[in-house]
């Protein structure tokens, strides 16, 4: 019965049938794991108060968030320092993992707690967490609000005192940031020019009196212009770093935050569902809109999403014509025979080429060769330092451009190859020329191909990330490269992306613990980004499949 | 109106007509069109060749061999003004010192041979010179040694200014130490052999008499004040051996070497100078030849010895198992069939240039063991010899009082087909072996750029990729291309290719952080679901046979993969909930351990392992797609042929489908492996990116592609370092080229054969 069995392939049969359900497992898995760990991070979970034995049997006041919990053996939960009377006969021990923040007086952010050590563990409501710039979260009681040393509020309107000089410093914040960026930022940017200016002046030997006066003024009124941001912000930062907020942590030190250093404070315990929800959006926003602080381990990923997407136009815009063309000329003109076909092998070997060369190519020929000469020729005055002698926007952008082309040819030759040769034919009977058939028949017919084709070419560009690392991704960059000063796109700027992000911040942070959760989140934006070109690509394809179906018929 | 209308008039009427600007323009727009379109199609091929090409430009001058050219000839400047004992030049090979034996120190200007300074040092009067030395490499000390016993110490300085942005160099002499003459030898008697070697606050004299070796520390202690003082100490020893031909302190002033012509060596320590200690005595050369020459290579850890047979040998410290050290010699160069008069290290590398007795030059390099060049007869009778600092020039004075100075182009000598693709024995390593290891913070560093830990490391990832994705691909391409319900199928496929859509940076996050550590946890689970899930999807499909017919009638053919979802999510959650309780029961609790203790197996959290499943997953997609096509693609009537003779579905597809399909799976396979070699993100972040060689699942590699990306942004331009990382580059540019090319030849073949079915 069973030799039977075997004989007829059934089990060979559902053992391949296996590969395909893992395979979907693996990819639903993968992109659920991503999606569970990028959203549940800005969720306000509760924070506890908790009471717990430590090792040597002392009891410890504790605040933070439950992140994690497992078991381990008990070997390992000695290893891992607890004490062996805690752990007693066990085989296994729960362990929890505490976030517990208050970086300035724990060395670490993170603490595993032996679960059956937990004394007490209760969710005070005046509990407050407090997001800051500098050194991570805060959790303690708001005890008082204090002005230039002076305790304004205390008792039962603290908090509602607080929240407003919140808002009132962030507002103060704003303005700051606002002059340091965009005003004092164009001062420099001009006074920079200005500098250019005259050494190219006198590279070329007019660096007449006339010149240098000329210079000099605007100088001048740059320097007076500076000095009135520069009092006004003395102003603000003054305004900004006076009132301070007092809190006690759970096991009762007192610590004073300026609340220019608070980003957001709130008490989660006391949080209705609706209001978690409504704080979790603001946060998502937050994410989205800001930029990145503690040296990309918090706050947003603003700069990488602009950077990310400035280089994909800048990427389209190069790729589209030079693939819609080669691939015109494979199918309308070229005679089919040899060359297409070496040209055809050509194009799937551009496909295959890791990714990596086309950095080294673009870092080699691009930046050294090309940015070199052109830097000589039209940059000498800021010499030593490069213009686009150095890794930037537009080489990235053009080795991207290059990576991708194989996608746009591929995808436009098979949307060519469709449409039927009547209409073709129609077209020249009627006395069009070859390039009017194209131009006006072919290519728009041809064109959800070609749309196909650049789609899938973006989504490929937007998650590449190994040639970046070596044709202009930083990890922080500057200034973002379209701003408000002339000439507005400075295509020789560094970036910043959505991929280096991840892999910057992901391995090389100082606090990958702390990090992980902006990873996720910036992994997930960056799947849904991919999944959904993607999916657009598949749809305009299935789209036009069936439209040429009906022309055939 | 008789006229008859020609056909050439025809036409031109016909062309009055329709020649309006408009129809020109039509005809001058569509020929414009075809040549721009055409030179686009063109600029696919050249940017192919383009990239090619490029690679190998920055590749090829590390296989060039080294160059030298004539300069300039002159009569040694100040010729009657004593014989020649040591020839030097500067860092910018513009001015070139003559020490000589009367005691005079003559600049001069190395392209013209004009004299620039003439200074006589500071000899004392009532005495001789005896003998002479320079330090090895570095400040350019120089010591000379006179009858009385006492010791003359000055240094060459050069002095660069910027007057009017133009560079001037102005040498003088110095004196570094309090005195210019040292009183070594307190009896007085001559000093047969001097040495001396000057670092930052320390100098260290040696000098040997008839019967004393005499080791001499001078050490400036810092105070707090202004200038310390010089605090001397002094060892006298015994001569090892006698007649002392050579003597040697290294850059670091920790070791004195002395040799004798007949070649036997000792070793001292010195590190304390007022006590040396005679570490080792040895023969360096064969019965009946004399060692002519002796150097330190840069960075002092290896002794070259040039004999009278015309060979030179390198002699290093190596630490054997007993952590014993002890000077072996690593390998020997065969310079000339004259005996060796001149052999000199280069400052910067680990190179040495050798002038044989008929005035042969040769250039060679020891990590390479690559004689860059060789020039027969540059000078009739050599008698003085010098390199410049950065080896790119030397001088030559042969007997008949001529100087010659020739610039050498030798820019990449660290780099031959052995150093990159054999063991060798770097300086200071047991034994010979397969190093990467491109960079470190000393400059005296001997770069070890062996390829093939890296592709080994590239090969070894793709394998354990190819592992994990040809089965999972090609049992899914086959179910899903011929018994997969085309309803699902239509959801199935596009999945699997967005599978390929992720970008790779994420999977490599993911298995970097997330993989690795839930591995390193879970292990007994992994291989203890490889083993159940087979079992289990069989004890499934046993048990789809006996359920009752009218359960199955209702679910449709083709529907396994859907049946089987739940039941592989169920036995992998089982598998893994088990494994503590059986990992405790057979393997203490701890698998890793276990294999550590038992077999010696160590694991490292970023492993192969990790790198195969991620890189397996991101390979996955590209196998099956391909693979799929050629499945379903093969023609209907081979297949409904072997099933109305009577073959099972299954049979039709091991024995005609699979056949047919080869190529194409072949194909597919292939442009899986060469996306597998060429990933970069995944392995820089799911592997230590170690250039380890060890085939063991738990242990990391380093891949060609990940090396790149990591030493690519800190690499100089156009230094060694840079070319062999492009030369890592065009090797994967090889590999993937050919397995791409081979690929698609294949597809295309098969598409023929199809057609022509």
């Amino acid at each position: 019965m069973i030799k039977q069995w075997f004989k007829s392939g059934s089990p060979w049969i559902w053992l391949n049938a296996s590969a395909v359900s893992m395979s979907l497992i693996l990819v639903v898995g993968i992109l659920g794991l991503i999606a569970v760990r990028g959203l549940g991070h800005y969720w306000p979970s509760n924070v506890a108060h908790l009471q717990y034995r430590d090792k040597d049997g002392q009891m410890q006041d504790i605040t933070g968030e439950f992140v994690d919990s497992n078991e381990v053996s008990a070997q390992r939960a000695k290893d891992a320092g607890y004490a062996a009377t805690d752990i007693g006969d066990d085989l296994e021990v729960e362990q929890k993992l505490v976030k517990i923040g208050n970086r300035e007086l724990n060395a670490m952010d993170f603490r595993w707690l032996l679960a059956k050590n937990i004394q007490k563990e209760e969710y005070p409501e005046a509990l407050v967490v407090v997001e800051r710039r500098e050194y991570g979260n805060f959790y303690g009681f708001l005890v008082a609000l204090k002005a230039s040393g002076q305790i304004v509020a205390n008792g039962p309107n603290v908090w509602e005192a607080a929240q407003k000089s919140i808002a009132d410093t962030a507002q103060v914040f704003k303005e700051i940031k606002q002059l340091e960026k965009k005003e004092i930022g164009a001062i420099n940017y001009a006074l920079e020019r200005l500098r250019l200016k005259q050494r190219s002046l006198e590279l070329k030997n007019q660096w007449t009196d006339e010149a240098k006066k000329e210079i000099a003024a605007e100088k001048s009124t740059l320097q007076t212009e500076y000095q009135s941001y520069q009092s006004r912000l003395k102003q603000l930062y003054a305004k900004g770093n006076e009132q301070s907020l007092v809190f006690k942590t759970g096991d009762g030190h007192e610590v004073a935050i300026p609340v220019g250093k608070v980003v957001n404070a709130f008490q989660p315990n006391a949080m209705s569902v609706f209001t978690k929800i409504g704080h979790y959006f603001a946060k998502l926003g937050e994410f989205l809109s800001d930029d990145p602080r503690e040296a990309n381990t918090e706050g947003g990923i603003f700069p990488a999403i602009y950077g990310t997407v400035l280089m994909v136009i800048l990427m389209a815009i190069m790729v589209t014509p030079f693939g819609v063309v080669a691939a015109v000329y494979l199918r309308e003109y070229a005679k089919q025979g040899f060359t297409t076909r070496l040209i055809r092998i050509a194009v799937n070997n551009l496909a295959g080429v890791p990714s990596i060369v086309y950095g080294v190519f673009g870092l080699g020929f691009f930046v050294y060769i090309l940015g070199g000469n052109i830097d000589q020729l039209f940059y000498p005055e800021s010499a030593p330092s490069p213009v686009f002698g150095t890794p930037g926007l537009m080489w990235a952008s053009i080795t991207l451009a290059l990576l991708t082309l194989p996608v746009v040819i591929v995808a436009t030759e098979e949307g060519l190859s469709r449409i039927p040769k009547s209409i073709r034919e129609g077209s020249l009977a009627l006395g069009a020329t070859k390039f009017e058939t194209l131009w006006l028949t072919v290519l728009p017919m041809a064109s959800p191909a070609m749309m196909t084709g650049l789609i899938l070419a973006v989504a490929r560009a937007a998650g590449e990330v190994a040639p970046l690392m070596l044709v202009g991704v930083v990890k922080l960059a500057p200034a973002l490269p379209l701003d408000g000063n002339f000439p507005f796109l400075h295509l020789d700027r560094k970036f910043m992306h959505l991929g280096f992000h991840i892999y910057d911040v992901g391995f090389q942070s100082p606090n990958v613990e702390a990090a992980r959760p902006l990873v996720y989140a910036t992994s997930l934006l960056l799947v849904i980004v991919i999944v959904g070109l993607n999916l657009a690509a598949v749809t305009i394809r299935n789209h036009l499949r069936e439209k040429y179906r009906a022309l055939e018929g | 109106m008789t006229e008859i209308i020609t056909p050439k008039s025809l036409k031109s009427e016909l062309e009055i007509a329709s020649a309006s600007y408009y129809q020109r323009w039509r005809l001058i727009k569509d020929s414009l069109a075809r040549y721009a379109i055409v030179v686009g199609g063109w600029a696919i091929i050249v940017a192919i060749v383009l990239i090619f090409f490029y690679l190998l430009y920055v590749v090829i001058p590390l296989f060039i061999p080294a160059s030298a050219q004539s300069i300039a000839n002159y009569s040694v400047p100040g010729g009657d003004k004593g014989k020649t004992m040591l020839l030097a030049m500067e860092e910018q090979n513009e001015i070139g010192v003559r020490f000589t034996d009367r005691g005079g120190a003559l600049f001069f200007n190395v392209k013209t041979g004009q004299t620039i300074l003439d200074q006589t040092l500071a000899i004392p009067a009532d005495t001789k010179i005896v003998s002479f030395s320079a330090q090895s490499g570095g400040e350019g000390a120089i010591a000379y040694g006179l009858a009385d016993g006492r010791m003359l110490v000055a240094k060459q300085h050069y002095e660069i200014t910027y007057p009017d942005n133009v560079r001037t160099i102005t040498p003088s002499i110095t004196y570094p130490l309090e005195e210019p003459v040292v009183v070594i030898d307190p009896q007085g008697v001559a000093l047969d052999k001097v040495a001396v070697g000057i670092a930052k606050d320390e100098t260290t004299l040696v000098a040997a008499t008839a019967h004393k070796l005499f080791v001499v520390g001078l050490i400036r202690t810092k105070s707090l004040f202004g200038e310390g003082k010089l605090e001397r100490t002094v060892a006298e020893l015994e001569l090892p051996v006698e007649n002392i031909a050579h003597v040697l302190i290294d850059q670091e002033l920790n070791n004195l070497y002395l040799a004798s012509e007949r070649g036997e060596l000792t070793q001292y320590d010195i590190r304390d100078k007022s006590a040396p200690v005679l570490k080792q005595q040895l023969t360096l050369i064969p019965e009946g030849q004399k060692i002519t020459s002796l150097a330190l290579l840069n960075g002092g850890l290896s002794l070259l010895v040039g004999d009278s047979s015309g060979v030179v040998s390198q002699w290093s410290k190596v630490r054997n198992e007993q952590n014993l050290s002890s000077i072996i010699k690593l390998r020997s160069f065969k310079v000339s069939d004259q005996q060796i008069n001149f052999l000199v290290h280069e400052q910067r590398r680990k190179g040495f240039l050798t002038v044989d007795q008929q005035g042969g030059v040769g250039i060679y390099n020891t990590t390479a063991e690559r004689e860059l060049l060789k020039l027969p007869h540059v000078v009739h009778q050599p008698v003085a010899f010098t390199v410049a600092p950065r080896a790119n020039a030397f001088l030559i004075q042969s007997a008949d009082g001529q100087l010659h100075f020739w610039k050498v182009d030798n820019e990449h000598p660290e780099v031959s087909f052995k150093s990159m693709w054999s063991k060798v024995w770097y300086e200071s390593y047991p034994k010979p072996d397969f190093i990467w290891q491109s960079s470190s913070s000393s400059s005296d560093f001997e770069p070890k750029y062996s390829l093939t830990p890296l592709v080994f490391g590239t090969l070894k990832a793709a394998f354990y990729a190819m592992l994990f994705a040809i089965p999972m691909s090609l049992m899914g391409a086959m179910y899903a291309a011929y018994f997969m319900a085309p309803g699902m199928r239509n959801y199935v496929k596009p999945t699997i290719e967005l599978m390929g859509a992720l970008p790779t940076v994420i999977l490599g996050f993911l298995a970097g952080l997330w993989l690795a550590p839930f591995l390193e946890e879970n292990l007994l689970g992994i291989f203890l679901t490889l083993l159940v899930l087979p079992l289990s999807v069989m004890a499934t499909a046993l048990a789809w046979q006996y359920l009752p017919k009218s359960v199955r009638v209702n679910v449709p053919d083709g529907m396994e993969a859907l049946i089987l979802i739940p039941v592989i999510i169920t036995i992998v959650w089982l598998t893994f909930a088990l494994s503590p309780g059986l990992e405790r029961l057979f393997f203490n609790g701890d698998l890793k351990a276990w294999l550590n203790n038992e077999y010696g197996i160590s694991y490292d959290q970023r492993n192969s392992l990790v790198v195969g499943i991620a890189m397996g997953f991101a390979v996955i997609p590209t196998i099956f797609t391909i693979a799929e096509d050629a499945i379903f693609s093969v023609p209907k009537h081979l297949t409904v042929g072997s099933l109305a003779l009577g073959a099972t579905p299954w049979q039709t597809m091991t024995r005609v489908v699979l056949l047919t399909a080869s190529p194409g799976i072949f194909s597919a396979v292939m442009i899986g492996l060469g996306r597998a070699i060429g990933e970069t993100m995944i392995v820089l972040m799911a592997t230590g990116n170690t250039p380890v060689m060890d085939m063991s699942v738990f242990e990391g590699m380093r891949t060609l592609a990940a090396n790149v990306a990591v030493e690519m942004p800190e690499s100089e331009v156009n230094s060694t370092h840079y070319r062999v990382l492009f030369l890592a580059a065009l090797v994967l540019f090889m590999f993937t080229f050919i397995f791409n090319t081979l690929a698609e030849v294949i597809r295309q073949r098969l598409r023929e054969k199809y057609s022509s079915l």
